[in-house]
Formats: C-alpha cells, structure tokens, sequence
C-alpha cells in the first residue's frame, strides 16, 4: 500500500519534471540551444495562472484562468526569442545559455516584486481533495496531474504528426537549411517553438502548484527537468517525458529506503551514471526516429 | 580558356520569349572572400541551362544566392522581369524558385511522403495530392516506399525525393546542384533520363549544376562554365561540345602531346 502511495506520488511528480524536460528538449531540438530559463517559465506560468484563478486577485473560472495563462507564457516566450534570443544568432551557443540564465534571474526577480517571496498557493478545484480507488486513498490533484499529462501528451504528439506547423517543427529541428530551402519561415518556427515551450512551462507550473506551494524560486526544480532530459537522450520527447517519470519516480523511494538526504541527489546520480553507460541517453535509439 | 562573354546575349536554342530568371553582375562574399565576382546569366522559360565548372568554383555559392540563403553584395537577380535579390528565402520559395541542394538534404526522420509535403509548405492550393502522384509518377520507387523514413532511403532514392520535394513547391525554375553527385554511372543515367523527361513533359525550367559535364551537357540546352567565382564560357551546349578546352578539361578526351603540356599550365592556375 506504502509501495503503491509512493509510486503514484512520484508519478505525479515525474508528470511536472517530464513536461519542463520537455520543453527543454523543443527548444534545443529546434534551435540547438539549451533555455535554462526553463524552469524560471513553469515558475512564471504557475504565478500567471494564480493571478488569474485565486480569489484573492482576478477570480476567475480555474480553467479559464489556466487558459489564459497559458496564452500568456506562450505570447511571452515567444517575445523572449524574437525580442532577445534572436539578436543573438551567429554567437557562440554559451552566450545563449548564458543568457537564458540571465533570463531566469530576471524572472525570479520579477516574480518576487509582484506576488512577493512567501509562499502562494494556487486555488484549484482538486487540492486537498482525495477519492478512494481499490482501498487505496488518491489525492485529486495527483489524478488531475496525471490525467492532464496524458492530455497533453497526446495533444502534442497529434500536433507534431499530424498539423502542418507540427511537421514544419520537425523538418526544421532536423535540418534547417532544408527548411530555408522549402520556404519554411524558421525564425519565426523558432518563435513558435518558444510560445509552445512556454504553453507547456506553464502546464507544468499549474500541476506542480496543484500539490502545493509556489514561490519565485520554484524555477529551481528545472535542474532536475534538465537531468531528466538528458536521461531521456535530450532529443527525445518521449524521452524527456520518461526521464522525468524515472527522476519522479526515483526520488520519493530514495527518500524513503535509502536516506532523506539521498532523494535529493538521485536525479544527479542517475543522470551520471546514465551519462557514463549510454552517452547518448536511454532513448538514443528509439528517439533518433522520432521526435 | 577562351573568353566568350559576347556570347551572352545570343538566342538559346530551347528558349521562348523572355527569361524566367536573370542573374546580373552578382557579387557574394564569404566574410571577406569574394566567392562570386560578377556573374550575369540568364535562363529561358522550358529551358534547362548547366552551369560547369571544378569544385570550388562558385557553383554552389551562385545557386544559394539566387534562392536567397545568401545575399550578393552587388547585381541584381530578376524573376520574371521582378528583383528578388536580398529577399527572405521563404519569399523566394513562394515567388517561384526551388533549390535542391547539393547533397540532397532530405528531412530524414520524416517519412517520403511527409517531406514531399514540405516541398509543399508554401502552398495553400488544393492540387498538393495530385502534384505528389505526379511526383510518384516519375519515381514510383517513392510510393512504394512512401511511408519509410527518408532517412533509411538509398542515395540515389534520396536523391529522387530531394527532386520531387523541389517539384512540390510548383516551381517557375528548379536549381538543380549536383544531382550525379556520389551516385552510380546507371543511377546517374537514370536520374538525367528523368530529369529531361519532366523538362519535356511538364516544362519544367531548370538550372543544373553540375561536374559531370558529359552528362549535363547532353541534358541542357544552354551551358555556361565558371571558374573561381566568374564565367569564363558561354554557350548551346552543342557548341560546347565541339569546343576544345571543354572536350580537354570537362570531358576528359586527351588532345595531342603540345596541348597535354598546355593542359599541365593552366591546372597550375585551377584551384
Ligand atoms: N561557408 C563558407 N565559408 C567560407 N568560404 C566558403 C564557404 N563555402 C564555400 N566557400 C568558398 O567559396 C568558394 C566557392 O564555393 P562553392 O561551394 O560555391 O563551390 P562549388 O563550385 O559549389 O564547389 P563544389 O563543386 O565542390 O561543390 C570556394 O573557394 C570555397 O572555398
Ligand atoms: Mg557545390
């Protein structure tokens, strides 16, 4: 039973770490650059959507407030890479990482000016609530994590198969002077691969809050995000999404069989020793197919 | 290597009243190096012109600057009769010109099929599914393997599907860089054989590049030749056939002991 509440918490919290690990993974695959202002967007988004939804400020429906959330961080990461990461093309990739973490500061700091470094918690319709599946007691907000994951993957993986823009994204991760040469506009796919990352950040942010408190340093937990993805194979979505299984999933048992202090380092370690034994990540080969 | 610019203006044979694309006085740089230095040429609608010339020449420099990946610091490049040069590669695309670049470039973890479409990105007509049996017409070995990542595809199959990716975009010129290049002499042979037929068939106009001259000379109608960055020749290929220094140089045919010692000097000048 222990086993089993272990598990579906580290599920959920997988959900959180795959889906920035992916927006991590969108982004380098498509303009070979690594955003580690990643974990600063879930940080950004989940504070968007509390302004939105908390009764405390705007009041509005949870899942209208998530939606404009949403199109707020996709709007604004897509300003970030037109506005900034653009005047950077032809530079040297450590002065777009460089940035990018410059970028995360900013955030954090704006973060703190407008809703302070307390502790907020996001209004939802499930925190706190739990239901009872098979004798086992299941938190709402872990099933709501999980459901939306789900969604999302699929979503996506519709998007990137079967929409033109999606099959655009692919074609220009995979060899952009094709893609100049077929009339894709790139520059501007680099945009929108941006506002989709941002889009998903902020997924991410929501779910992440709906289990507890946000402050503006929440942005932190993308490191792990970024060890997750390179458990993945960083070029893999799939892959992102299962290293952030396997960091979620990890971590609570570390915790609790090993010692408190290991769970911390376990993403880190597992992401070393994947380093060392398959270089290419877990899903080297299965994601070099697919996107 | 015998200097024939007056050539330039002769009528070509294969050609119908005004140039589909004009190329004037181009220059492109590479930083600091000068990789065009003023090339002009023109090429007739339903025309295929060839461009020769060794590697390094400037051949491939030439065909990204008319598609727009690069911008030429001087000249002019004229699509029917309107000035494209410095503009957006998307907006060339969109005017008129494909570009199947030198060593294919497929989208290798789309499949056939998917990166016919992208030749089709452009696009917002209805014809895109009839253009790609079109395509599949001409290579059916793509429909059988339509749905096999390009990826996977053999370098002579890649090749077809770089060419028809250029055909989806419903092109007024195909540039056409290096299509024998790393192929078999068979595969090549078939390759052109359906190169001409699409320029027959569906009057196609294209601008070939190419070091294999014997081929490419066979396949165009018009030639011009480009050494370090200018055009040194011009003319119907029938003519440059005939010509001695490209019978010497392009075509291999060995000319008598005197010409042998020539040949030796000017290589020394080749880069
Ligand atoms: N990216 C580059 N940066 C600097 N110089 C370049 C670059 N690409 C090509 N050049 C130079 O520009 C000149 C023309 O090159 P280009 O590739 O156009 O020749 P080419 O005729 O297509 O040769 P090939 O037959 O080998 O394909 C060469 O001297 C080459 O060294
Ligand atoms: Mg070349």
């Amino acid at each position: 039973m222990e086993i089993a509440q272990l598990l579906l918490g580290g599920i959920s919290v997988g959900c959180v770490y795959g889906l920035v690990a992916l927006g991590f993974v969108l982004i380098y695959k498509a303009t070979e650059s690594v955003n580690f202002a990643q974990g600063d967007l879930m940080m950004l988004g989940a504070f968007v959507t509390l302004q939105f939804a908390n009764t405390a400020y705007w009041g509005m429906p949870f899942w209208l407030g998530m939606l404009m959330a949403v199109i707020v961080m996709a709007v604004i990461g897509y300003l970030m890479e037109a506005l900034v990461i653009r005047r950077l093309f032809g530079q040297p990739q450590f002065a777009v990482v460089i940035l990018t973490i410059a970028i995360g500061f900013v955030l954090r700091f704006i973060a703190g000016f407008i809703w302070g470094h307390e502790p907020l918690t996001l209004e939802t319709p499930f925190t706190g609530k739990n239901m009872t599946i098979g004798g086992l007691a299941v938190s709402l907000d872990e099933i709501f994590i999980i459901a939306t994951t789900i969604v999302l993957t699929l979503v996506l993986y519709l998007f990137f198969a079967r929409t033109k823009l999606g099959v655009a994204m692919q074609a220009s991760s995979q060899n952009q002077l094709a893609a100049y040469y077929m009339g894709v506009p790139v520059k501007r796919i680099h945009g929108l691969v941006w506002a989709l990352s941002g889009g998903i950040s902020t997924i991410a942010g929501v779910l992440f809050a709906a289990r507890g408190s946000i402050d503006p340093n929440l942005g932190l937990l993308g490191i792990k995000a970024f060890a997750a993805a390179v458990i993945g194979g960083f070029g893999s979505l799939p892959g992102a999404l299962a290293g952030g299984l396997i960091v979620g999933i990890v971590e609570p048992f570390a915790g609790r069989y090993i010692a408190a202090g290991y769970s911390q380092i376990m993403p880190y370690a597992i992401m070393l020793l994947v380093l060392v034994l398959r270089p290419n990540g877990l899903f080297a080969q299965v994601q070099s197919k697919k996107v | 290597m015998t200097d024939t610019a007056g050539l330039t203006m002769e009528r070509k044979s294969g050609a119908t009243g005004a140039p589909v694309l004009e190329v004037k006085n181009i220059e492109t740089f590479y930083g600091a190096v000068m990789a065009i230095r003023g090339v002009s040429l023109e090429v007739g609608e339903g025309q295929i012109v060839t461009i020769l010339g060794a590697n390094g020449a400037g051949k491939t420099t030439l065909l990204k600057t008319i598609s727009g990946v690069m911008d030429p610091e001087k000249g002019k490049i004229l699509l029917d009769g309107r000035e494209i040069q410095g503009h957006d590669p998307d907006e060339i695309v969109r005017l008129g010109v494909a570009h199947v670049p030198e060593g294919r470039e497929v989208f290798p973890f789309l499949s056939v099929e998917e990166n016919l479409r992208m030749g089709a990105f452009t696009r917002r007509d209805d014809g895109v599914s009839a253009d790609i049996e079109m395509v599949y017409s001409y290579f059916p070995i793509l429909r059988e393997r339509f749905r096999q990542q390009a990826g996977y595809l053999s370098g002579g199959q890649q090749q077809m599907l770089a060419i028809g990716r250029g055909l989806m975009t419903k092109p007024k010129i195909l540039l056409l860089d290096e299509p024998s290049l790393g192929l078999s002499p068979i595969l090549v042979q078939e390759i052109f054989h359906i190169i001409r037929r699409l320029n027959a068939e569906q009057g196609v106009t294209m601008m070939l590049v190419e070091q294999n001259a014997k081929v490419a000379l066979k396949t165009a109608h018009y030639g011009y030749v480009m050494e370090v960055g200018r055009i040194v020749m011009n003319g119907p290929t029938r003519q440059l056939m005939e010509s001695e220094d490209i019978q010497e140089f392009y075509l291999g045919m060995h000319g008598e002991t005197q010409r042998g010692q020539k040949r030796w000097k000017r290589r020394k000048t080749w880069r």
